[in-house]
């Protein structure tokens, strides 16, 4: 993703931000903080030991109304591949927006609330996402929340601090949405996030959030967390980031993302189909794909980044698709692509690492297991 | 002792100079998690490549600030990378070069104005 430094736009809590000694970096053409005084090493370890709260107001809220929900869930599975008819009203679901070839559009959160649907989408997509939504979809709403951001509280402490606001939080499982008040604001609150921790993501009004995010830091174990660490963990947890593990010449099946399918849309279901890409990713779900996204373990203390290429023997056989240190497993992790051959965990292989050679094991993923409250 | 735009210090020890990087430096690049230090009797040249460090988020090299011929290494910083971050200025340095032209420092900057570079 190339940055420019000029037109980036400041989100409602840049000065908290800058008060609490956040380093702002441009980011999907925001100014993000990257870390804060603690570092990216010690975030990450704070988040999976007590609680972190991350400022993910860049990313893309929308909201699809405008029809009764059955027309508004069978209008959203037009575009993605997962079952939105019958995901309970208060229940949020993870899902990819597929383009006509099978690759991958972005992948969503999405959620059902009643008498219309939330969607959270990534920052750097969401303009494309919307206008593709928007053209899919005639005779349905499809808005962009401008007004409000989103905050992510994750890490075993979590819960603990937003049930000191809101007690009622405490009873939501995992993937459960609800809207709830909290000092007189209303707040959408989903039991989720992208550490592979329990937590929350907290959508509130832009003019509230400050406050929010205030009386959560003043609670036992929460501190600010930047995108440095929100990365390593997410790399940690084995989730994806869009534009990396996954774009549009990967697909669901290649991507290890067949459990985003349900059995609905996939062949035989009841709602077999009728996604863009469907001939390809069922045909990929039945017969198995050719290349599978796999964990790596980097033998060795050197990270192992975004574009190593990956041998087996004297053949290039893949590529490193994200790449780091990982703090909570003190060694290095990555994700890439691999033919299915050599993607049973276990598999040594190498990688090309500033012109030499280092070994790296396929490994299953997650690597850190995750700490949802299902 | 001598400093680099590139923010490596340089310090003489007799016919000798030790090269580290900045406290500055250190800062910016966040938690040092990894060093990959270059083979002692590499014949060097000015701007070559000679270690890799590693963040949690990106790699950086460090340049040879002036040629001549690798003597030394700092081998403890391959088990604990996080000492540059500790003490940048003083046990972590990276590598302990021999000179090939006495006087190639001269032209680099005194601490008075590399904290006036870096300001």
């Amino acid at each position: 993703m190339s940055e420019t430094t000029d037109a980036l736009l400041p989100l409602p809590l840049k000065a908290l931000h800058e008060e609490l000694g956040g380093k702002m970096v441009p980011f999907a053409g925001y100014e993000m903080p990257v870390q804060y005084p603690m570092g990216v090493m010690k975030e990450h370890l704070h988040t999976r030991a007590a609680a972190g709260l991350f400022d993910v107001s860049h990313m893309g809220q929308v909201l699809i109304s405008g029809a009764d929900p059955d027309t508004l869930a069978l209008a959203l599975e037009s575009l993605i591949p997962a079952a939105v008819l019958g995901l309970a009203p208060g229940r949020q679901r993870y899902g990819l927006l597929t383009a006509p070839d099978g690759g991958i559009l972005d992948d969503l959160m999405f959620a059902n609330r009643g008498d219309h649907l939330f969607v959270v989408v990534n920052a750097a997509c969401k303009a494309a996402d919307i206008a593709h939504m928007q053209d899919s979809l005639p005779g349905i709403r499809v808005e962009e929340v401008t007004d409000r951001c989103l905050l992510a509280l994750q890490g075993p402490g979590a819960e603990a601090a937003l049930a000191a606001l809101a007690p009622q939080v405490a009873g939501m499982r995992f993937m459960d949405v609800a809207v709830i008040a909290i000092d007189g604001a209303e707040v959408w609150v989903s039991r989720s996030g992208y550490t592979g921790e329990d937590g929350y993501e907290i959508s509130v009004e832009a003019d509230r959030a400050e406050a929010l995010a205030r009386a959560l830091l003043a609670q036992e174990g929460v501190s600010p967390i930047g995108l440095g660490a929100r990365d390593s963990l997410r790399l940690e947890a084995g989730l994806c980031l869009y534009s990396h593990d996954i774009t549009t010449d990967t697909t669901p099946s290649e991507a290890a993302l067949n459990w985003s399918i349900q059995k609905a849309r996939r062949t035989g279901g009841a709602r077999a189909g009728g996604f863009p890409g469907a001939e390809r990713i069922l045909e990929e779900i039945a017969s198995g794909p050719a290349r599978l996204r796999v964990g790596l373990r980097p033998e060795g203390r050197a990270p192992m980044r975004e574009g190593v290429q990956i041998f087996e023997g004297d053949a290039q056989i893949g590529q490193v698709t994200s790449g780091a240190f990982g703090p909570s497993l003190q060694a290095p992790v990555a994700m890439g692509y691999v033919p299915v051959a050599q993607a049973t965990p276990g598999t040594l292989l190498e990688a090309e690492l500033r012109g030499k050679r280092a070994p790296l094991r396929v490994d299953s993923l997650p690597f850190i297991p995750a700490n949802f409250k299902r | 002792m001598k400093f680099t735009e590139e923010h490596e210090w340089l310090r003489e020890e007799d016919d000798i100079v030790v090269v580290g990087i900045t406290e500055h430096a250190a800062e910016q690049l966040g938690d040092i998690v990894f060093v990959e230090l270059p083979d002692v009797g590499t014949e060097v040249s000015k701007d070559d490549e000679v270690v890799v460090i590693e963040s949690v988020k990106a790699a950086s090299d460090i340049l040879a600030p002036i040629d001549g011929e690798i003597v030394e290494v700092n081998e403890m910083l391959v088990n604990e990378p996080s000492k540059v971050n500790d003490d940048p200025m003083g046990e972590a340095w990276f590598f302990k070069i021999k000179p090939a032209e006495p006087g190639q420092m001269d032209d680099l900057m005194d601490e008075a104005a590399y904290n006036k570079f870096i300001a």
